[in-house]
């Protein structure tokens, strides 16, 4: 048993078997989470039968594309149409194989981490151009011509912003980025003098447009495009897309934490003083919060049956408050609790972001990239360079 | 290493055969296709040689880049009217010509200067040096090849300003 723990092929493996095996369930929740607050957004009350307050439903939706009828159009090319969602899901979560997650787990820490991350992003735009041609039908290739001009506009402003924060780091390795911030004693986007916060609001909107979410969602756009791409898609292979997609916003959510936010670094990583209340009493604080915050609403259930799956939900919660509690979990697990915690935060702000912002017509997404975008990327990795060199100085 | 053999032997299979299938697919995409895996070969084969940089930047630009704006243009072709239009290089008799004396150059070379050649030369690789791919790589562009480098990005900056004056019609 030591043997395998201690073997250094031990944590790749389990890290990699854990992401295929956690993550299509972790996408299923981010689009419960999405459709909840979208419905609060907009005060309606969002998915609410299956499971109380809806808190089974992405097992359901699972289920329901898994038996849906899986539907080939007479003309397409089947082979392509079968390979490109196959395409984007592997591309999606082969990105994962760089992140840091935490100092301990990871898959693999290449010197070009973070390269790979963006060649990774730029094979899986072949599924969605691939896709939409080989269902050869109008709306989808129309959606795959404006995303594939979309996505390498939108290309060149993310490459910017993400050279900003190399700048900082000096490294392009996802472990390296994150060591150095903490021996900068700070997180990258309050270094410079606070500047290094245009260079994140860049890479926020070039990411968001990158994902082909509102309010850059002009291939999908459903009010023109019926659904864009994968008009033609249904049950398994629909479900692969929407895999992709979560999978993409899962990374460039988790690129935007490692590059500017500190990876699994807790706040003010150097001030020791603040170990114990930030890394023991908040997260404990955290869970059980949420717990004692759910045990209210039981009463408020009606069927028997809904109210025992939110009682469970709720001990659940308060399980992981007192794992948090135990030297030895909290010790291996802080740095997975700050990076998702961060990386929760960022999605949540592009679901924020969907929520809000009405969608660009398509010059405007244009001009936005182009002319905004990408010289506000330029300027600032030269401003970066500049003051980078007096801090040095 | 038996790994490096088969991954060194898997990539050479990719490029030769999406090379091959690139010049003989009938349909526009399907050749695109094959040409983009032939590429993702090459990187494999920058990947076995430890050039982790070049690697990335290939993907990036050739598959990212290139390759998708080729698929970009070629989607918006008529490709059933472009299949049937008759060809008009049929042209055997040069072709062949020109590949036998091609190849009666090359070997003709090949066999004068064989001392010159290594060919198949084991452990000719060199040892992975204590710095990485990428700052070796910028100090050589940055220092040594200072002047071809920005000379380099000058012309490309004359063929991006020179294709927007000839594609709009009022500037």
């Amino acid at each position: 048993m030591e043997a395998i723990f201690s073997s250094p092929w031990f944590m790749p493996v389990a890290a990699t078997v854990a992401i295929i095996a956690l993550f299509p369930l972790v996408a299923g929740y981010i689009v419960l989470v999405e459709r909840k607050l979208l419905a609060d957004f907009q005060v309606r009350l969002g998915p609410m039968r299956v499971g109380p307050h809806g808190l089974l439903q992405p097992i359901a939706d699972a289920v329901k594309l898994l038996i849906k009828e899986d539907i080939i159009p007479a003309e397409a090319d089947r082979f392509i149409f079968w390979m490109a969602p196959v395409i984007s899901t592997f591309t999606g979560l082969t990105a994962f194989a760089v992140l840091p997650f935490a100092r301990n787990i990871y898959v693999a820490d290449v010197n070009v981490g973070l390269l790979v991350v963006s060649a990774m992003g730029a094979v899986g735009i072949l599924g969605i151009i691939l896709g939409g041609w080989a269902s050869n039908s109008h709306y989808p290739l129309l959606g795959s011509l404006r995303s594939a001009a979309q996505l390498v506009s939108y290309e060149v402003a993310l490459a910017f912003a993400l050279l900003s924060g190399v700048m900082m780091a000096g490294t392009l390795s996802m472990q390296g980025i994150v060591k150095a911030q903490y021996e900068h004693g700070t997180w990258s986007v309050f270094g410079n003098y606070g500047f290094m916060i245009v260079p994140f609001a860049v890479y926020l909107i070039s990411a968001t447009a990158e994902t082909n979410r509102a309010p850059f969602d002009l291939p999908e756009a459903e009010s023109e495009l019926v659904a864009g791409f994968h008009t033609e898609y249904s049950g398994f292979r629909w479900a692969l897309y929407f895999l992709a997609e979560y999978a993409n916003i899962f990374v460039v959510s988790s690129v935007a934490v490692t590059l500017f936010w500190g990876g699994w670094l807790r706040p003010f990583p150097k001030v020791a003083w603040l170990a114990v209340p930030l890394n023991l009493a908040f997260p404990i604080l955290l869970f059980t919060g949420s717990a004692l915050l759910t045990f209210p609403m039981v009463k408020r259930l009606k069927d028997p049956l809904q109210q025992k799956v939110l009682i469970g939900a709720a001990l659940f919660l308060l399980l992981i408050a007192a794992l948090f509690a135990i030297p030895a979990v909290n010790a291996a697990v802080i740095g997975l609790f700050w990076f998702l915690l961060k990386v929760s935060t960022i999605i949540y702000l592009m679901i924020w972001f969907r929520g809000t912002f009405p969608r660009y017509r398509y010059d405007q997404l244009m001009n936005i990239g182009w002319k905004v975008a990408i010289p506000i990327g330029m300027a600032a990795v030269l401003i970066n360079a500049v003051l980078g060199m007096l801090q040095q100085a | 290493m038996v790994i490096d053999a088969v991954s060194f032997y898997l990539f050479a299979l990719m490029v030769l055969g999406g090379g091959i299938l690139t010049i003989t697919r009938r349909n526009a995409v399907h050749s695109a296709i094959s040409l983009i895996v032939s590429l993702l070969g090459v990187a494999g084969l920058y990947l076995l040689q430890g050039a982790e940089f070049l690697f990335a930047v290939q993907i990036v630009l050739y598959v990212g880049g290139i390759m998708l704006l080729f698929l970009f243009v070629i989607m918006l072709v008529n490709l059933d009217m472009a299949a049937k239009e008759r060809q008009f290089n049929h042209q055997w008799l040069v072709a062949l010509v020109a590949v036998a004396l091609v190849g009666a150059q090359t070997g003709y070379f090949l066999i004068r200067g064989q001392g010159a050649f290594r060919i198949a030369d084991a452990g000719g690789i060199a040892p992975p040096s204590a710095l990485g791919n990428t700052e070796i790589l910028a100090d050589a562009l940055f220092s040594k090849y200072l002047l071809p480098f920005e000379l380099v990005s000058v012309l490309l900056l004359v063929a991006v300003v020179g294709s927007v004056v000839m594609a709009k019609k009022r500037i």
